[in-house]
């Protein structure tokens, strides 16, 4: 597989970008130091948007196994460790289709501790609207815990950045210091 | 040891319920589904469980050996996984074999449809109104006296050319008039969708669907199914006439999980047809050990013998073809070639090295062009050249099957490479001689050696003249 390699956007890395990225420069104005920055492994390219099909939506867990030596390294690099480590909620029904959370199972390829602390408010599909909508959307989490030390959300795909400024939003308001991300794919 | 167990443990289909009651559920019916692929809602399945058209069968097998999937037969541990199920709270074995059509897991069992859907009485099914020539029509008739039994299995060796979907007609006729499910299954997309709309304009008031991996028919509901070997996955002792299309191809040729799904699919009592050109080792044996019963069309449809290859000793072929270059003897007989009015096949044995050779021949204002199996313009290109828009096409093994010219010669560069084994050789010496207008054409092999490959496939092909001659 890929990876990302340099140059990406600082704030999000996105690959093949000089600087700091237009989606980046665009949350500054909207949303301010909301999410310090987003980390991740892989490019979100043809070949990989297939291996995500295979391992979210098929639902072949042990896929991660093959990547798990490189997303450490990455981890490892991205100096989140040490953070609170926070997982993405999926409904209820989704993860009963899928048996499990790919959040979570990430963590598990980190070998690392997470607390899950958000609950999903309700359970549209995103991937089916699009992506002026998917920014203008409410908000579908709810924060069940405020922490106050510095956290790093775990996620699998860092697309246009809603889905953790969304968390970040609510961790903010109830005072968290620093919000980063840990995706694998961007 | 384990071996064995192993082995004599793959035809076990026992846990296949016998009792297959009546109903009208043609999606339901001879199939192996999860629980998400029928389209009910809980309450209904619980119904059709109790009246028995569905069972509950265990997903995964265990064994002191290790573990079969029952959808696609895998038993290698490696490609088994385990994960913490977040439905069952468990850690849960799956299997990554077959996790391309949905994930089969050990704690969710697998519904098998009984197969107990009446299919319709077609009185007079077959509209084609060709005729079949005295040897496809021998053949044909014992296909007919297999499918009245009703059980047993009969291997067609039919050469390149020889017509054998028309032999097939009078059988599938017979079938339909029975009201028997049939299912034609072919490693290859191209013939599924190739098949299709002959055998629908030949059986007309027959439902006919195709099923493949992006197939627009998902749902396999028909009595007469053509299929992907791989689309067999959904299938339990479904069919009552099996026919298999290339036995010796790949992907089939070699997945165990391909054979044990089309063994599966068909009844415990069917009428098996296999199709092939150039039957591997092991159907060979079994041919003269006399446990598989074969039916020879030795004879193309227009009567005229198989060109038979030329082997051509090329000493610095592989120096010539490391630059890129062909030995002045192969060009000079191209350029030969060129001035007849057939166009050249020219088979390489990689992509890079088609691609090399359609730059040098084209520096030399040759009308070329290179085909791969993953060239995105494959079927434009293949047109093109059948409206003798170029010249010489160039490929790799992948036109070996299938594709036809009515008037091409066919040569080989490097015909002791080792992707050009015996079936490969005589399928690519099959491209040639197609049309009855032009039966005849120039095989060529160039090599630094004979191999026992080309010299099987000489000795294939001369075999099959010799008992067209005979005939
Ligand atoms: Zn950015
Ligand atoms: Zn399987």
């Amino acid at each position: 597989m890929d990876k990302i390699t340099t140059p990406f956007c600082p704030a999000c890395h996105r690959p093949g970008h000089e600087g700091v990225c237009q989606d980046c420069q665009k949350w500054e104005k909207t949303n301010a130091d909301l999410l310090e920055r987003n980390v991740a492994v892989f490019p979100y390219n043809e070949f990989n948007k297939e291996l995500v099909a295979r391992w979210k939506y098929r639902g072949d867990y042990a896929l991660l196994e093959a990547y798990k030596a490189h997303l450490q390294n990455v981890w490892l690099a991205s100096g989140f460790k040490g953070k609170q480590i926070l997982s993405v909620p999926l409904s209820s029904k989704r993860l009963h289709e899928r048996g499990f959370n790919q959040s979570e199972a990430i963590i598990v390829a980190l070998e690392e501790e997470h607390i899950s602390i958000f609950e999903r408010s309700h359970s549209e599909k995103q991937s089916k609207r699009g992506r002026k909508d998917r920014m203008q959307s409410e908000n579908p989490f709810r924060l069940l815990h405020p922490v106050t030390a510095p956290v790093v959300i775990v996620d699998d795909i860092y697309t246009t950045g809603r889905t953790v400024r969304h968390m970040a939003s609510l961790l903010k308001k109830q005072g968290c210091p620093s919000i980063s991300s840990f995706t694998i794919f961007r | 040891m384990f071996k064995t167990v192993k082995k004599y443990l793959r035809k076990d289909f026992s846990w296949i319920p016998p009792e297959n009651p009546t109903h009208n559920y043609s999606y339901l019916t001879g199939k192996l589904l999860l629980r998400h692929e029928i389209p009910y809602e809980d309450e209904k399945v619980d119904q059709l469980i109790a009246q028995s058209i569905l069972i509950k069968v265990t997903s995964i097998e265990s064994y002191p050996w290790g573990q079969r999937c029952r959808r696609c037969g895998n038993t290698k541990s490696y490609l088994f996984a385990k994960m913490p199920n977040a439905t069952c709270g468990q850690t849960c074995l799956y299997c990554r074999s077959c996790i391309q059509m949905g994930r089969v897991i050990e704690c969710e069992p697998l519904y098998y449809g009984s197969s107990g859907f009446e299919w319709p009485l077609h009185e007079h099914p077959c509209q084609w109104d060709g005729e079949l020539t005295i040897h496809q029509q021998k053949a044909a008739d014992e296909l007919v006296a297999l499918v009245r039994t009703g059980s047993g299995e009969k291997l067609v060796w039919a050469v390149c050319g020889a017509g054998k979907t028309e032999i097939l007609f009078p059988a599938l006729t017979e079938a339909l008039k029975k009201g028997k499910r049939i299912c034609l299954a072919t490693p290859r997309t191209d013939v599924v969708r190739e098949l299709l709309p002959r055998l629908q304009k030949s059986f007309p008031g027959v439902n006919i669907q195709a099923l493949y991996g992006d197939s627009p028919d998902k749902v396999g509901d028909a009595p007469f199914i053509i299929a992907t070997t791989h689309q067999l996955l959904r299938f339990a002792h479904a069919f009552d006439v099996m026919i298999i299309d290339e036995v010796d191809a790949f992907p089939f040729h070699n997945d165990v999980s391909l054979h044990y799904a089309s063994e599966r699919a068909a009844k415990p009592k069917a009428s098996i047809i296999y199709l092939t050109a150039t039957p591997r080792k092991k159907q060979k044996r079994r041919i003269r050990a006399k446990h598989l019963p074969v039916v020879f069309i030795p004879q193309r449809f227009h009567g005229h013998p198989l060109p038979v290859p030329q082997l051509k000793l090329t000493p610095t072929l592989h120096r010539f073809l490391k630059k890129g270059e062909l030995p002045p003897k192969v060009l000079q007989q191209i350029v030969y070639q060129q001035q007849t009015p057939r166009q050249l096949l020219l088979f390489l044995p990689s992509i890079k090295m088609a691609e090399q050779m359609a730059a040098y021949l084209k520096e030399r204002n040759y009308k070329v062009q290179s085909v791969h199996a993953e060239d995105s313009q494959r079927a434009e290109k293949i047109q093109a050249f059948r409206n003798k828009e170029y010249r010489v096409l160039i490929t790799t093994t992948i036109l070996e099957r299938g594709v036809t010219f009515p008037s091409v010669d066919v040569y080989v560069i490097d015909a002791g490479h080792v992707v050009f084994d015996e079936a490969a050789l005589v399928q690519i010496a099959g491209r040639a001689g197609r049309s009855p207008d032009d039966p005849t054409g120039d095989v060529i092999f160039y090599h630094i050696g004979k191999t026992d490959e080309m010299l099987d496939a000489v000795e294939s092909i001369r075999y099959m003249n010799k008992l067209g001659r005979k005939l």
